[in-house]
């Protein structure tokens, strides 16, 4: 009965979410895919990358409502600005807390504890010179409904994050299947250590890895911004749901994150509908466990930087 | 993937200072000591985000820490080009120190001191610090030391230490009555460790048993959720666990009704009232320390080392990893169950935010900053860690802490691993993993798939 009960608004919230978790669980994947350790910290580029967005749009939109062409502008003006503070922490991060590990060849458990601390060092810093209120961007769009499909009324929020998560996720197949950092980045996550014999430089290929996985969960975090508001700790709970659609589609595999991620944002919202909402949270983590028990290689199987 | 000729060209002055070994070394003091102003500087707010990095480098300590930091610079370069027979004479010193330390009665005479200035230590300092000693530092300890187990002893990260600790204060407010869910039978809470070791150790079990199955990195993620959602759990369970206003009414303090004996742990409010505190935790630490450095140099002890240095070859003499690998799980939750009574009977009562998820990354950097694998380093990193933040409490706001907390755990990863005080097996294990033997951790997937 709750499930039937608006059946397609939820679902159309649900995938908007999983959008938004597809494009975090990239950086989860990509990194893992390089590495083969999870980026504890990956949820602070998140947040650095809602910051930036809110610093540029609340200085350019001001108190002002854009109409038309001016709010795509600001869109990707904001997408720019996210994505690009995000592939700089990311890039940062990568140099300060897992590079003089790898140079000194140190344990995983030594990457993991270096990742965490980086992970509080950064949303603290964040809470520190930011403030610690959640605070709106202003919204560069008015946010009506576009049109109503079966019932379920279909918001410029969602159509924002559905396109834009698209584009970048098509994006971003395209230049790891095609280019030469592409073709880096999948020999890496294949054999490391032949990849270097063979003439790859593995520092620099981790380091553009780190980036791009930065500049998506940037914008990720924008977009987020866009809808709930910006807060120096709202890293955390997407960061966990993210790691569980990453996990979900197959931890290392490009596509699966996608598909983990929309299965994932679908199924919590509509277990929205069935149990109070303020247990949300607690499914995903609930999937995550129920996954690692049933299935640990994920829907499409771990084929790391195999895939594309 | 070439980079520009130019930057890859020796010949090019850039190349040159780039390449510079000093000049790299004091460009990351540079910026180290603008991250350390950042952090000990203004805060800035939401309206004017900026207003905290401005103000910062408008006063003058953070010129001073920026001086400070060049002067490290200084002092590392001419150590490095001037003083390497100092460094090899120093390098004897400790080495004969390790020699001293090792001899056996002169360790234990050091543990020895050691306790005798914890019995001492609340008689010597005033009210607050007492408070202090029994609120902060001792249950710290405490924790540190269980939490030093999975991660020291067993090489596996826990993120969601403080959940146990949750499921310790509930189930003693459950079994004395305290919760709107009622037991069969209520107990005196003395009789709730037992009860609570047994719920902790549970939860530890199942939520270890299928996790530890898989990749190491796995645990660390599912304690971190887990850690999350026992909060979001005690929370809206109101029919259960009373909900965000917390236990119904006050879980009973100790007390101990045998024969003619009576003896009662008051409600900590009074001055005077923290010794009889003090001294149940000390015992309880006592106890700890005295079971886990046996279980270390046991049969159970050496299979974790076993596990630690090479997962795959202690499988093949016959070492079962997940059995050991849950039975540290576990034995570490159980204590952070025990820790969890302790805090329910002295506090009285407690909210869901007690058991905030930073808590676990605070016992974390306790274990790290003491030494991994370590007894006596986990004791007193903890309690150095502990005592620090309170004697500088006027100088640095509570809610930064966990910057420095975040930042300690880089630096200790980066340029310490092994901790303040090592373990020497363990100091030895990072050091051979390091040039490529053994793993010093238990990471890897039981049955040897990467």
């Amino acid at each position: 009965m709750c499930l039937t009960h608006n059946f397609w608004s939820f679902l159309v919230i649900g995938l908007s979410n999983g959008f938004l978790y597809a494009l975090i669980a990239l950086g989860y994947t990509l990194v893992y895919g390089v590495l083969q350790l999870i980026n504890f910290a990956h949820s602070e580029v998140f947040m650095s990358g809602a910051f930036g967005g809110l610093f540029v749009l609340n200085k350019v939109i001001g108190n002002g409502t854009p109409h038309g062409a001016a709010s795509v502008g600001y869109v990707i003006l904001g997408i720019i600005a996210g994505g690009f503070v995000g592939g700089l922490v990311a890039f940062l991060l990568e140099r300060v807390a897992y590079r003089p590990l790898r140079r000194r060849n140190a344990p995983k458990l030594a990457y993991l504890i270096s990742a965490i601390g980086a992970s509080y060092f950064m949303f603290n810093l964040a809470g520190k010179e930011f403030g610690r209120n959640s605070v709106d961007i202003a919204s560069p769009y008015t946010n009506g409904t576009v049109f109503t499909f079966l019932g379920a009324h279909v918001q410029t929020d969602y159509l924002v994050v559905a396109g834009v998560a698209i584009g970048m996720l098509v994006f971003l197949d395209r230049l790891v299947a095609r280019t030469r950092l592409g073709q880096g980045i999948r020999a890496v996550a294949q054999d490391a250590d032949t990849a270097s014999l063979l003439g790859v430089d593995i520092n620099r290929v981790i380091s553009q890895t780190f980036i791009i996985g930065g500049v998506l969960g940037g914008a990720a975090g924008f977009l987020f911004g866009l809808q709930s508001g910006v807060i120096y700790s709202m890293g955390t709970v997407p960061g966990i749901k993210a790691f569980t659609a990453a996990v979900l589609g197959g931890i290392g595999n490009i596509r699966g994150a996608v598909i983990g991620g929309l299965v994932l944002g679908v199924v919590e919202s509509l277990s929205v509908s069935c149990i109070n909402a303020s247990w949300t949270d607690v499914i995903a983590f609930g999937i995550l466990v129920v996954v690692l028990l049933v299935r640990p290689t994920g829907i499409l199987g771990e084929r790391l930087g195999r895939s594309a | 993937m070439t980079a520009p000729a130019a930057t890859r060209d020796p010949g090019s002055a850039w190349a040159r200072y780039r390449d510079n070994k000093d000049l790299q070394r004091l460009a990351i003091c540079l910026v180290v000591g603008a991250i350390v102003a950042l952090m000990t500087g203004k805060s800035g707010t939401v309206t004017a985000p900026t207003s905290g990095i401005t103000g910062t480098f408008k006063s003058s300590s953070a010129y001073v820490w920026i001086g400070i930091f060049v002067a490290l610079w200084l002092l590392l370069t001419v150590r490095d080009r001037y003083l390497q027979s100092v460094q090899s004479a120093t390098h004897v010193l400790t080495t004969n120190r390790d020699r001293v330390l090792a001899i056996t009665p002169v360790k234990w005479g050091i543990y020895a001191a050691g306790l005798v200035v914890a019995i001492a230590l609340p008689h010597f300092v005033n009210n607050f610090w007492q408070e202090v000693l029994v609120g902060q530092i001792a249950p710290y300890v405490l924790l540190a030391v269980g939490l030093n187990v999975v991660v020291g002893f067993a090489g596996l990260l826990d993120l969601g230490y403080i959940a146990f600790y949750a499921v310790g204060a509930y189930s003693a407010a459950y079994w004395t009555g305290s919760l709107p869910a009622h037991p069969p039978f209520t107990v005196n809470p003395f009789w709730a460790f037992p009860l609570a070791i047994a719920a902790a150790m549970l939860a530890g079990v199942i939520l270890g048993a299928p996790t530890l199955r898989l990749r190491g990195d796995y645990l660390a993620i599912v304690t971190l959720g887990f850690g999350e959602i026992i909060q979001i759990v005690a929370n809206n369970l109101t029919s259960v666990t009373g909900g965000a206003q917390g236990i119904t009414k006050a879980v009973p303090s100790f007390s101990v009704h045998a024969g003619g004996l009576h003896y009662v742990w008051p409600l900590e409010l009074l001055p005077g009232n923290h010794y009889r505190w003090y001294y149940l935790i000390l015992a309880l630490i006592v106890v700890v320390l005295t079971a886990f450095h046996l279980l270390e140099n046991s049969r159970v002890g050496r299979a974790w080392m076993a596990i630690r240095e090479d997962e795959v070859a202690a499988e093949a003499v016959g070492i079962n990893p997940l059995k050991y690998k849950v039975l540290a799980f576990a034995i570490g939750a159980s204590t952070s169950g025990v820790a969890g009574v302790f805090f329910a009977s002295k506090n009285g009562t407690f909210t869901p935010p007690d058991f905030a998820f930073q808590a676990s990354i605070l016992i974390l950097v306790l274990v790290i900053f003491g030494g991994m694998g370590s007894l006596p380093g986990a004791v007193i990193g903890a309690a150095v860690l502990q005592w620090l933040p309170q004697a500088l409490r006027s100088h640095i706001e509570q809610q930064d802490l966990y910057i420095y907390y975040g930042a300690l755990l880089i630096v200790m990863m980066i340029f310490r691993p092994q901790g303040l005080i090592p373990s020497r097996r363990r100091a030895r294990e990072i050091r051979m993993a390091e040039h490529g033997v053994g793993s010093a951790d238990a990471m890897a997937q039981p049955g040897g798939a990467p």
